[in-house]
């Protein structure tokens, strides 16, 4: 039950990480990975949220792994964020790449935290 | 309602999603398949909420290492199936690795009184994610640098 759980959360996960890259790469012109960028934030946005309606008791252990485990690991991912700073490196937008993992990691632990503080003002 | 881009074209969020019913069904699957590795990892190497989270720290690390020989290779080396790059690395090595979850594990670690080995632990997935990814694509460029040669 536990890994059917949490491979329904990635079966939606992955794919939501796929689109949403692909249409925010649509957008716009520039060589910063936009893309990734985004679901990576909206990531921990949600499993923060998640984190704190697990400790106000909102949220059970198996919500935990179909949102968190499933989900939000499969939506957000480390290997295609490190590629593409390689490749900005490589590129020579040296600038770039140290921008996407300082506003990455930034951006991320902002909306980790935002996402709980949220949790803490729905269910207390 | 249409979606601007920059260089002056429009472009409808339908034409970036037509013809993807494929692409969508291997990263789906693919993305299930690493994310039950993950997980798997997660079981058989269990951390303490407290502890330095060793095992997410190794999964980023090996899928980056992972990402980084596949991509070289089915982008400077050989034309694979035009499946094979969303299944594999977008669906099971972005599946297998996890953001949100080195991220939330950064908190928790600041917050329940290890802000120290919070930031340490930042710092060390960052370092291992990108030495990986730098070092693999690295290393099969030369490999197969040398066997064209």
């Amino acid at each position: 039950m536990h890994w059917l759980l949490v491979a329904a959360g990635a079966a939606v996960g992955a794919p939501a990480r796929y689109l949403t890259d692909r249409l925010v790469q649509s957008r716009h012109d520039s060589v910063f990975p936009w893309g990734t960028f985004a679901v990576n934030v909206s990531g921990c946005l949600v499993l923060g949220l998640l984190v704190g309606a697990a400790a106000s008791g909102a949220a059970s252990a198996d919500v935990q792994l179909l949102l968190g485990t499933g989900f939000c690991g499969a939506l957000t991912t480390y290997s295609t964020f490190s590629y593409e700073t390689l490749r900005l490196a490589e590129g020579g937008a040296r600038l770039l790449a140290v921008a996407n993992v300082a506003g990455s990691v930034l951006a991320g632990l902002g909306a980790a935290y935002a996402g709980t503080a949220l949790a803490h003002a729905f269910w207390g | 309602m249409r979606w601007r881009v920059r260089s002056g074209g429009a472009v409808r969020p339908g034409s970036v999603l037509r013809g993807q019913g494929p692409a969508v069904a291997v990263v789906s699957l693919g993305g299930v398949l690493g994310a039950l590795a993950r997980y798997g990892a997660a079981l058989r190497w269990p951390t303490a909420a407290d502890a330095f989270p060793w095992t997410t720290l190794a999964v980023n690390a090996v899928g980056c290492a992972v990402i980084g020989v596949f991509l070289v290779a089915v982008t400077e080396v050989w034309s694979p199936h035009p499946l094979l790059r969303p299944f594999f690395g977008t669906g099971v090595l972005g599946g297998f690795t996890t953001f949100s979850t080195a991220t939330v594990d950064v908190q928790r670690l600041i917050d329940h009184g290890a802000p120290a080995r919070g930031l340490f632990y930042l710092a060390a997935t960052l370092l291992a994610a990108l030495v990986s990814v730098r070092v693999a694509a690295g290393t099969t460029r030369r490999l197969v640098g040398r066997r064209v040669v």
